[in-house]
């Protein structure tokens, strides 16, 4: 089951770049994002029975907190794929894309993919890095694809932010194996998270905060955390609509992740809360900016990068705090944030075909011009911006809950952050669904049903949580907290 | 070679590494900082050298000959390729002058040294100030990726941070584990080849390689939406 996982988008992807024909390949990639997404769900309920799993000679671990984030991926992969199909042949009979470029889009995808659940998955800090380097590097070619000059000046700056954030990290884990290699001897045991984990209070408290510092730079850009953040409104702003779908609802989770598998480290080394008030204070200043910067906003995809913003801070502020009801809310949270976000730019990417524009000052009147997706954007905005009873209501909710317990004041600028990003989403959407439909409207063939299967899962995870969910969120919740309650 | 010489002999090299990256940052022909990045690599891989003998790693030697061959040899000639096919100004251009990029170079110094105090002392590897230096050096390959008009020195500057954490990584820890390496290595090498094609879309696109086109351009679309 685990190598299914792992190899169906690898061979996927290369076999997507021999493909020519895009119906075949539309197909192919589907295909591939059924099958991962199938053997990872088989993957996760073998979890779930017996517990953690250190396949393949132990470079690969499987725990309560990673499979769940593997089922995750898998599943929106396998919209977004769905979705794609309906869209991209749009874009081709718009011009803005031919046979060649499709190849190249659908081999990236999947590559990305891979890149994706080889970062979940391995053990090893160094492999994940890596990973993250290569999801990065494979989405950098989609947020080019267009050619327009504004996206290869998106592009260009993506990689190079990202690059150089990148860059950060790997000397932050360089710096981690430099004091683990004292302890665990001089091999691949010393980039061994369990390994490292189990020693955590050995390592050397000192380098290891330098380390986080370095850490947190490098994957808090990636995670898209204010004031690293310039990269990541243009890369969804000039990108194709899957590839902001992915990148927000998929790309950002891992990068966090990562941050989160080292602070754990930290935490266990430093015994001391130290890190999560930095990370604390990255997620906060994010909420803020975000929420500010998403009034300015011209163009729609621009605009709801900000929220993603938004509440990539909101999740790096509850690891921050780091309680168990804190952990519990953060992931949560990550879950009903992908599945809402990347539906609502299903539903952008349609509305600005649409209307065959991304402005949203000539974006009118979209439930009168196509019910299917006003509704869909109306309905996507409530559950972004955190009503009830969509599952960011749940996890907000319990967010605050855990911080009236440990920092009662930060609620004040919480509050307000989100209040203010409400405001602009609403400024915004509610123009652009009501009212006289705008002239230059265009009828699409569109495919509503990924975004309804999103916005129903999180309306699920809304009213009621599943026993076997709610079981496996505090499970992987208090793997995070354990770690840093022994080094306390 | 005992263990001393070994010892004196990669301090002299991080001493050579730090020459390097000052002299990356002081050239006005963009040839010279072509050859610079290319000293670097060799340097790089003699270093590699070195600690696996010092040390009986022989991992090492591995990632010495692909460190030669990638950082040595392939990127500096894609990099020269890359200049010559597009024609590319030979003048630097920097946009803080030169004179006051050499001295903040040497604030970065002073402040590194003093930010990695903390990771000597606990030190048992091969030398001490290796550490110190590598991130002296991480920080001025960023001073000149910030300082640089051209999207080509940027990338220069761009490999020339992932040099130094290769530089950190063998000169403080000894190298890290075959596979990371060769992971990095892997990564490092695609992202050359999209930065080539990229310089190849930039330049028909923008009719330049400069970076302050790209910006105008995000900023028009900013606007006009």
């Amino acid at each position: 089951m685990f190598l299914g996982t792992l190899v169906a988008p690898l061979f996927g992807g290369l076999m997507l770049a021999l493909v020519a024909n895009t119906r075949l390949a539309f197909g192919i990639n589907v295909a591939t994002g059924v099958a991962t997404f199938g053997f990872s769900l088989a993957l996760a309920l073998g979890i779930l029975e017996k517990g953690a799993l250190n396949p393949v000679g132990g470079w690969f671990f499987l725990d309560a907190y990673n499979v769940f984030l593997i089922v995750l991926t898998t599943f929106v992969g396998m919209t977004t794929a769905i979705f794609s199909g309906p869209y991209m042949r749009h874009e081709i009979e718009r011009g803005r894309m031919d046979a060649q470029r499709m190849r190249l889009y659908h081999s990236m995808f999947q590559l990305f993919l891979f890149g994706m659940l080889l970062g979940f998955t391995t053990d090893n800090i160094g492999v994940l890095w890596v990973s993250l380097e290569l999801a990065t590097l494979a989405t950098v070619l989609l947020v080019s694809l267009y050619r327009t000059p504004a996206s290869i000046a998106a592009a260009w700056k993506y990689f190079i932010l990202c690059g150089m954030g990148i860059a950060l990290a790997l000397f932050g884990t360089v710096m981690v194996f430099f004091t683990a290699s004292n302890v665990l001897g001089h091999g691949n045991e010393a980039l061994s998270w369990t390994r490292l984990l189990q020693h955590a209070s050995e390592l050397d408290p000192a380098v290891m905060m330098i380390a986080f510092c370095f850490l947190m730079v490098g994957y808090g850009t990636k995670v898209g955390l204010a004031p690293m953040h310039a990269w990541l409104p243009d890369a969804h702003g000039e990108g194709p609509t899957p590839v902001s779908a992915v990148l927000s609802g998929l790309l950002l989770n891992l990068a966090l992740y990562a941050l989160v598998r080292l602070k754990m480290l930290v935490d266990g080394a430093t015994a001391s809360e130290t890190a999560g008030h930095i990370m604390m204070a990255f997620g906060l200043l994010s909420l803020i900016v975000a929420a500010f910067s998403l009034h300015k906003q011209r163009d729609i995809k621009r605009m709801f990068s900000f929220s993603s913003i938004e509440h990539m801070g909101l999740m790096t502020f509850a690891f921050g705090i780091g309680t168990q009801l804190a952990s519990f809310a953060a992931l949560l949270h990550m879950t009903v944030h992908s599945l809402v976000k990347s539906g609502i730019f299903f539903t952008v990417g349609h509305a600005a075909q649409a209307m065959g524009t991304q402005k949203m000052a000539e974006i009118r009147g979209l439930i009168r011009h196509h019910p299917g997706i006003g509704w869909g954007l109306l309905i996507g905005t409530a559950a972004i911006a955190g009503f009830p009873p969509f599952g960011v209501f749940t996890s907000e909710f319990l967010l605050f809950t855990a911080t009236i317990d440990a920092h009662a004041w930060t609620c004040v600028p919480l509050l307000l952050g989100l209040l203010i990003a409400m405001a602009g989403l609403f400024r915004f959407v509610q123009p652009m669904v009501y009212g006289e439909t705008a002239a230059q409207a265009v009828p699409v063939r569109v495919n509503m049903l990924p975004v309804y299967v999103h916005l129903a899962l999180a309306l699920v995870l809304g009213l009621s949580i599943p026993s076997f969910l709610s079981g496996w969120y505090e499970q992987a919740a208090a793997l995070i907290v354990t770690t840093s309650v022994e080094g306390l | 070679m005992s263990m001393s010489l070994v010892q004196q002999l990669v301090d002299g090299l991080a001493a050579l590494m730090l020459l390097v990256s000052f002299a990356l940052l002081a050239q006005h022909r963009l040839l010279s900082v072509l050859h610079w990045f290319a000293a670097q690599g060799v340097l790089l891989a003699v270093t590699a050298t070195i600690v696996a003998y010092g040390t009986g790693n022989h991992e090492l030697y591995i990632s010495a000959v692909m460190t030669f061959l990638l950082k040595g040899l392939l990127l500096p000639w894609l990099l020269w390729h890359v200049i010559k096919r597009l024609h590319v100004h030979r003048e630097v251009e920097p946009l803080v002058n030169l004179t006051l990029t050499m001295l903040i170079a040497l604030g970065i110094t002073l402040f590194s040294f003093h930010i990695i105090q903390p990771i000597e002392k606990i030190s048992e590897s091969l030398t001490s100030d290796s550490m110190a230096i590598a991130t002296a050096c991480v920080l001025l390959g960023m001073l000149m990726m910030i300082t640089r008009r051209k999207a080509i020195t940027q990338v220069i500057g761009f490999l020339a941070v992932e040099n130094s954490l290769f530089f950190a990584a063998i000169g403080s820890t000894n190298g890290m584990p075959l596979v990371v390496e060769i992971g990095i290595a892997f990564d490092v090498l695609i992202a050359a080849l999209i930065f080539g094609l990229f310089f190849f879309q930039i330049r028909t696109t923008f009719d330049s390689l400069e970076v302050d086109a790209m910006h105008a351009a995000l900023q028009d679309r900013e606007d006009e939406a």
